[in-house]
Parts: C-alpha cells; structure tokens; sequence
C-alpha cells in the first residue's frame, strides 16, 4: 500500500506534466497536410500591386491584429531619377485604406512587405527559450503561451516585421495564416488580392507555378547581405527599396 | 499621443522596444564588472595601495549584481515566464546564455570570495553578537566554524584562486552585454566585434569610479582620514582604462566615419540631432575628454591633497554621468533610426508607468540601499568596526 502511494505521488505531477505537453503540442486536424512535404514562402509581383491596402485589411480581419500594428503592410515609393538612393517612402496606417492620388511626376509604385520565414532567421535565432521557431515546412512562428515578450527577436528583425502584441504582451508576425495552409487554403492575403500581386508559393511542390516564374523572372529579396535566407520573392524590385 | 517621427519608419518601428530600464541593465553589470576588477587588482596583482577599498569593491559589486537582473524583470512581456531561460534555454541566444554567466558570477564568484573573505568575521561575530544578529551571523557561517589557521589558509588560498577565476568571468559577464547588442546584425549602430571589448573597458571606467566615489563619501561619513595614496592609484587607473576605453570607442567612430557603409547618412544625422547631447555633449565631451583631462591633470601639475580630492570627486561623478550616458546612447540611439535609413522616432519615457523614469530611480537607489545593509552586516573597513583590524589579514595573504 505503501509503495502504491508513493508511486501515485510521483506519478500524477508526471502525467499532469505530459498530459499539458500533449494538449500544447496537438496540432489542429488536418489529416492530409505533411508537414515534410512543403517549403513555404511567397512571390510578391510589385508592377502588379496598386496599393489597395485589401491584403492589409484581410490580415487585419483573419488575424484580430491590434490596432497600430501590421503583420502585413504595403509602402509606396516615390523617387526622381537623380536621387535613386534617397526615395521617399510612406505607408500611412499601413497602407491600409489605400494611398491619397499622387501626381508628382518621378517614378512611383508599391511594395507590399510582411515577415520574409526566413531559412535562417535571426529572430529565431535570438529568442531565449525558442518560443519563435521555423516550423518543418518554413514558416517562421510563435509560441505565445512560451513567449518571454523580451523583445529580442524584434530587434533582430532586420525587416522591421514583429511587434509586441499589447494584448498578449508576447511577440507577433505574420504566419503566412499558418492555419489555412495547412488546410490546403491560401493565406489571407493572397486571397483577396485583385490583381493577384501576391502568391502563396510551395517552394518543396513541383507542380507550383513558383517554379516557372522563378526561372523566367529576375526576382530578388529584400536586404540580400543580411543573408536570412529570405522566403518571399519580389519580382520587378527597384534597387532602392529597403 | 502620436509618437513623433520623422522621414519614414516601418510601421511597426515607430514605438522603442527597448526602454530605460534596459539601459541600467548595462550600466548596472558594469559597475558590477568593473567593481570586482578593482578588487582584483589588490588580490591577485597584490596593489596594495587599493587596499581600503578592496571589501568595499567586492560589495559595492554584489549590491548592484543582485539588481541587475529587476530591470530586465520588469521589461519582460511575462516575466513569470523568465525562469524558462534556465530551464528551457536556446542555446544559439545570446540572451539565453547569459542567464547562466550572470548566475556562474553570482553563484561561483562573487558570493563565495566574499564568503571566504568574511568567513573569519562571520565566525566571530557569530560567537560574540547576540540575538536576531546572531541567528543571522550563524546562517552566514553555513556551519562551517573552523577559523584555525590552517583552515584561513585554506580560505586564502582558495580565495586568490576564485579571483583568478574571477576576472576572466567578470570580463565574460559584462562582454557578454556587449555581444548581446554587437551580434544584432539588422542594427548598424549596435552590430559591431568591437562591441564587447568597448563594453569590458567601459564597464571597469565605471566601476572603478563609481567604488572610487563610494569610498571617499564613506570615509567622510565615517570621519575618518581618506587614504590619498590609495585615491591616487585607483585614480591613475581609472585614467589608464579610460585613454584605453575612450581609444576604442574612437577607433569604431573612425571606422565607420571613414567606410561610411550604407547606414552611415542614418547614422550620422542621428548624432548630429537627436544624440547631440547625450552623446556629443555629455557622453564625449562632459564625460569622457573632462574626466580625462582632469585626471590627466593631477599626474602633471603638482596639486595639494584637498586640491586631488576634489578633482577626484568631480571627475569620479562626471565618468559615471559619461558611462551612463554611452549606454544610453547605445540603448535608445539603436533604436531612433529606421532599419529602413529613411526616417527617425522619438523615446518618450513615462513617469510613473511600468517602464519610466521612477521605476528606473527606484531601481537606482535599490543597491546603495542594499549595500548599505552589506555593510552594516560585514563592515569592510579596515580602520574601525567591531572586528579589530586584523581580522582581515587572513583574508589578504598576510597569516
């Protein structure tokens, strides 16, 4: 009887234990989906965005991001052909409801940005508990019931793509709207793209048009010398965006 | 209230993550750093003329030590959470790893040269005091009541050995700040190799002023006659470190001055407005060239004791004005600026909010009211005090 309880007693911490790693570690159903099977990353068409702010707005919705904050975003450029290394950029509530009519003569057009999953991300890199990861299938994301809210990785981002969430207090970022791919959908944005600037791309599957493209385009990633092995590709890129 | 910006930030750039509280961070584990360094120099490299100061060094460092981490707690997100860096750590953080070198410092350093160093002191003033203090005293000797003197020289010979150890760590613990700002590559103004050495020399200017301050406003409180002696050697090392760390510091200006990279416009126009004070006018010119100056001064001119005292004093208060101000301009100035090099934000520090300026008072005074109770509990005086004079000599290679 003895030893019963004392077993019991060592035993119940441990289950209660495991029984919390196996409720947190439960991925949502999606029975077809194999996370080895995927590479994920994004092709951005820049001389196709129009800088509706229509993707902002569904990350917006999708996602319940607070207000301020942006885990998607689009910047217009403006630049006279005698300053290309000193354009002017805005992105008013990022680019949310659009851009006021510009006229000013020069060359002017719209980058939509949001978090690169970089292959070798430095804010992974940086987190101190591994709250922020690179899932098996390339998307760079959060454990907000792990995360510190240290703020580490924000200021490793070289893209300027994390914020602290003032709700949760924890780190936040684009997740490529990690529960619709998994569920063979496409992410938010994407979706609601009129002119079809963004396209979700399944760089591990043959059969995804990204394949074509990449090879007939001369596509680049933002900060190229940071060398994170950026996922979203940006075809038609002006030398002077950053 | 919008936070003023100016040019283009990305948007979510315009709020600073990182407040005033991470700036007493650094300037805290330096002090510490820089403190136990002063104390070494009378242990290992046998500079008797620091001797006054050597116990006061070593407790002057753990009240700040103890502290070092609040601040860093009060930032957090979830603070609750913060225990998960030593049970759970990413080894590839730089953020995760030193947790372990601030508890190796705390744990394997610091408290146990200072309980070698006092362990004499415990025992006797746990035989002799009464009451409350006594229970504390006989904690203190954690059951070990051998003070013959085999046993002390064990003490001190195991003593001298922690502080060998102990350099290298206190060179590790404040590096290691630096490398947690010098290896975020997205960050020009931060990401530098020369980061953690600035930081190791920067910290020793500021400890050793700042043990150098303390004992001169603890003598005069206790009315006793300041050993100019020692103020003139801790004052010519201060010196020597800050030529050095001022050297450094230059040495990373020039450079990018010179390779003027492609953050360098960014960069330049930022200390030219909004770090024109605290970085041209306090940190460089206030805090650093005047101190020097002035030190450099009393090695020239043959100046009266008083004369010394008060050049001491000044340039003592106005290098620990400049140390802080360096962090602060590393801390807050790396993030006024756009990754993007387009545009500037603006700090603006709250009062009485979780991170503002009286947290950060409060956490200022913290290890002074904290040493204070060090120092009633082990007086590290070697004029007067309950312990007669003596009773440090073990301690210091002379049983």
């Amino acid at each position: 009887m003895d030893t019963t309880r004392r077993r019991l007693l060592v035993l119940l911490p441990a289950a209660a234990v495991a029984w919390k790693f196996v409720l947190a570690g439960t991925p949502e159903a999606s029975p077809n989906y194999k996370l080895t099977e995927h590479w994920w990353g994004m092709l951005i068409d820049i001389p196709k965005c129009i800088g509706c702010g229509t993707c902002s707005r569904a990350c917006t919705e999708e996602n319940d991001v607070p207000v301020g904050y942006y885990r998607t975003w689009i910047e217009r450029y403006h630049l006279d052909d005698w300053k290309m290394e000193k354009p002017e950029v805005e992105s008013p509530d990022g680019g949310k409801e659009g851009f006021p009519a510009n006229e000013i003569a020069g060359k002017n057009f719209f980058v939509p940005k949001l978090c690169n999953h970089c292959a070798d991300s430095p804010c992974t890199q940086v987190c101190p508990v591994g709250a922020t990861f690179i899932s098996p299938d390339g998307v760079v994301l959060v454990d907000k019931t792990y995360c510190l809210g240290c703020r580490y990785c924000v200021q490793a981002c070289p893209y300027g793509c994390r914020f602290i969430n003032p709700k949760t207090k924890t780190a936040e970022k684009c997740t490529l709207c990690y529960h619709r791919i998994t569920k063979g959908l496409t992410t938010a944005c994407c979706e609601v793209c009129p002119t079809g600037a963004r396209q979700l791309a399944d760089l591990k599957n043959p059969n995804d048009p990204v394949h074509e493209f990449l090879r007939t385009h001369n596509v680049q990633v933002l900060k190229p010398h940071m060398a994170t092995g950026a996922k979203v590709f940006y075809n038609g890129m002006d030398g002077s965006v950053r | 209230m919008p936070i003023p910006v100016e040019g283009f930030m990305y948007p979510n750039e315009v709020e600073l993550q990182w407040s005033v509280l991470i700036v007493l961070y650094p300037f805290i584990t330096g002090l510490v750093a820089g403190a136990f360094i002063l104390a070494s120099l009378e242990r290992v490299f046998r500079v008797e003329a620091v001797k006054p100061t050597y116990r006061l060094a070593l407790l002057t460092a753990l009240a700040f030590l103890l502290v070092a981490p609040l601040p860093l707690q009060l930032h957090l997100g979830h603070p609750e959470r913060s225990l998960e860096m030593y049970l759970t750590p990413h080894r590839s953080s730089a953020m995760a790893m030193f947790g372990f070198v601030y508890l190796w410092y705390l744990m394997a350093v610091l408290l146990l040269e200072i309980w070698l160093d006092y362990r004499r002191d415990i025992v006797l003033k746990s035989q002799t005091s009464t009451g409350f203090t006594r229970f504390i005293y006989r904690v203190l000797t954690l059951g070990s009541n051998n003070i013959s003197d085999r046993s002390l020289h064990i003490d001190e010979r195991l003593g001298y050995f922690i502080t060998l150890v102990g350099i290298p760590s206190a060179f590790l613990l404040h590096g290691y700040v630096g490398f947690i700002f010098g290896s975020v590559k997205a960050n020009p103004w931060w990401s530098s190799p020369l980061m953690p050495i600035v930081f190791i020399f920067s910290a020793m200017v500021s400890g050793i002023a700042a043990v150098m301050l303390l004992y001169m406003l603890t003598t005069r409180l206790r009315r006793q006659e300041i050993d100019i002696r020692c103020l003139d050697k801790i004052a010519q090392y201060l010196m020597y470190t800050f030529i050095i760390d001022f050297s450094l510091e230059m040495l990373d200006l020039l450079q990018r001055i010179y390779e003027a990279d492609e953050s360098f416009r960014s960069l330049d126009f930022m200390v030219h407005t909004r770090l024109w004070m605290s970085q041209v006018i306090i940190q460089i010119l206030m805090g650093t060239v005047t101190p020097i100056a002035l030190l450099g001064l009393v090695q020239i001119l043959k100046l009266t004791e008083t004369a010394r005292k008060r050049i001491y004093a000044l340039a003592g208060c106005l290098t620990v004005m400049g140390i802080f101000a360096m962090r602060w301009n590393v801390v807050i100035g790396g993030q006024l600026f756009s990754k993007s090099f387009l545009g500037y934000t603006t700090y603006k520090m709250g009062f009485a909010s979780r991170e503002g300026l009286l947290p950060a008072i409060v956490l200022m005074i913290l290890p002074f009211g904290i040493l204070w109770v060090l120092v009633k509990l082990l007086p590290p005086w070697l004029d007067t005090g309950s312990i007669p004079a003596s009773g440090s000599a073990p301690a210091h290679g002379t049983s």
